[in-house]
């Protein structure tokens, strides 16, 4: 798995993910469910193009556990 | 368990114990180690000097990670707010007797320890955190009633009897909210702690040893120990040994040496679990000769962790010990973060399938999914811990599994069982 790049990360709080998978709806290729609906990251740094769709995801998990970090 | 105060480890037998001398009081405990040692750390340049020694020394966690302690006092001191420091000596671990050992044999070279560790880092409190119904709440009190002159405020915290509660985000959530639960991050508890304060949280062990390098000086901790990681450790030698207890070792002493220190194999041994129940099982006698310390070692990548070390008889089954353990850590999550609470039970009730022979033709791929995807996302690393058990399990009786696969009921299911699990009787449910 590629670290290289500068775009924010997936980041998500295993607390207050209620396991809604709008995530992954919304960003497929970032975002896979695990068998009990909880999401897998792919936490490399977002290509620009997937910046948009992924703060999209953010602003649509419904318990706001999804969040993008900036890559440091 | 007892401790075992007298029985020296090989090789460095002049220079061990150094926690475990036995001065439970105060007046015997200063009449060897002398005044808290404060007057060569005053001022700004002192407490930087004191730092920087704990980091000379090398000394690393006891509470099972094994990060660089000087390396944290040094973030917690640079914070902008007044830090606090906890010390964590609940050890909900259940193969684990060294910080009862210690706070029961050395109590005043933790509090030293706490008290250099505040001084250090600029705080001002210290929270002490037991186990509450286990007496060390009480002992500690009335030991600091004798302590009017330390430069600290302590509060005796007694927490929930529960695995998870003494994971250092649980502590900071139990002193903020009363909630023994993790919570997530960031932010790191030393980042943003105790009333979001920098909060140091070290464990006891971690706390005993700093007091020693502020007394005798980073060279003299790291005659004893590896390069990378020196002094001593405490480890919990249980099992089929003839004399289990807690020792005090060196790292980098071997599994088989430190079987030794407890008395020796009482029967052949098939295995042992090194690092508690978080840590990995290595094949014996392959592993005699294996060198334990923090750092990882063998195709397991064994650490010491929480220096808890389980002897398993030839006889016994792994599988069956391990699926036991792990329906208990299952059963100990905070089942807050979905893949711990979902995915432990999942992996426990394929392993209980495996030793019943119950599994069926998916059960060695589906096991090897589920624990290919489960660490790393939970709040804390409780997860990650019970995996980690499962994975080296499953590698070291890798031969014991294909006969569970293929059907043959297991002799090692009669055996008494070796690994211990607490009485619930002795645990609470709650958080609170
Ligand atoms: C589930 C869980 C339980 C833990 N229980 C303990 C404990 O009982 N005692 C302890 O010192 N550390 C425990 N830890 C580790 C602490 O979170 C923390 O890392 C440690 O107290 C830091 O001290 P150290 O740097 O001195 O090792 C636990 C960690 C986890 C994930
Ligand atoms: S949308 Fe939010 S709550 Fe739903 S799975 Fe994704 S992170 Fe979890
Ligand atoms: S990972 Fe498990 S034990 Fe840790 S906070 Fe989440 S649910 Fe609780």
């Amino acid at each position: 798995m590629s670290r290289r790049g500068t775009g924010p990360r997936l980041a998500v709080n295993p607390i207050t993910c209620l396991a809604h998978g709008m995530c992954a709806e919304l960003l497929p290729e970032y975002v896979k469910l695990d068998e009990w609906g909880y999401p897998i990251l792919n936490g490399d740094p977002l290509p620009p193009d997937l910046v948009a769709h992924a703060k999209r995801a953010v602003a649509d998990c419904p318990t706001l556990a999804l969040r993008l970090d900036p890559t440091s | 368990m007892t401790a075992t105060l007298d029985r020296p480890a090989v090789d460095t037998a002049d220079l061990l114990p150094r926690l475990l001398t036995g001065d439970s009081e105060l007046a015997a405990h200063r009449a060897r180690f002398g005044p808290l040692p404060l007057a060569p750390f005053t001022g700004t340049a002192g407490r930087r000097r004191l730092v920087e020694g704990i980091v000379h020394a090398g000394l690393r966690g006891r509470g099972g990670a094994g990060f660089p302690t000087g390396r944290k006092l040094a973030t917690v001191a640079a914070g902008r707010k007044t830090p606090v420091v906890v010390a964590n000596g609940c050890e909900s671990e259940p193969a684990s007797s060294k910080d009862r050992v210690l706070l029961r044999y050395a109590p005043h070279l933790v509090l030293d320890g706490a008290a250099l560790a505040a001084h250090a880092v600029g705080a001002d409190r210290v929270f002490l955190c037991v186990e509450r119904g286990t007496g060390h709440g009480e002992r500690l009190e009335r030991h600091l009633d004798e302590r009017r002159d330390d430069p600290v405020r302590w509060h005796v915290v007694p927490v929930p009897r529960r695995y998870v509660a003494s994971e250092e985000s649980a502590l900071v959530h139990f002193l903020n909210d009363g909630e023994a639960r993790p919570l997530a991050s960031p932010p790191r508890p030393y980042e943003r702690g105790v009333e979001d304060r920098p909060t140091l949280i070290d464990n006891v062990e971690t706390l005993a040893h700093l007091a020693l390098i502020a007394y005798h000086g980073p060279d003299w901790f790291r005659a004893v120990g590896t390069g990378s990681d020196p002094g001593s450790a405490l480890v919990t030698v249980a099992g089929a040994v003839a004399n289990p207890g807690v020792f005090e070792v060196a790292p980098g002493t071997s599994l088989g040496e430190m079987l030794d220190a407890a008395g020796g194999p009482t029967e052949p041994l098939g295995a042992a679990l090194v690092g508690g129940y978080f840590g990995t099982w290595v094949p014996l006698p392959q592993a005699v000769h294996l060198p334990l310390s923090h750092d990882p070692t063998g195709p397991a990548g064994t650490t010491l962790g929480a220096g808890a070390i389980v002897a398993l008889p030839a006889g016994s089954c792994g599988l069956a010990e391990t699926s036991r353990v792990l329906g208990y850590l299952a059963a100990e999550s905070a089942n807050q973060c979905g893949p711990c609470h979902f995915g432990l039970p999942a992996v426990a009730e394929d392993m209980a399938a495996v030793i019943h022979g119950r599994a069926d033709p998916g059960t060695r791929n589906r096991l090897r999914t589920r624990l290919g995807v489960i660490a790393g996302r939970g709040a804390c690393k409780h997860p990650d811990g019970a995996i980690r058990l499962v994975a080296s399990a499953l590698d070291a009786f890798a031969a014991d599994l294909d006969m569970h696969l293929a059907g043959y009921t297991c002799t090692g299911l009669r055996q008494h069982p070796v690994l211990p699990l607490p009485d619930p009787e002795d645990r609470d449910r709650e958080w609170r």
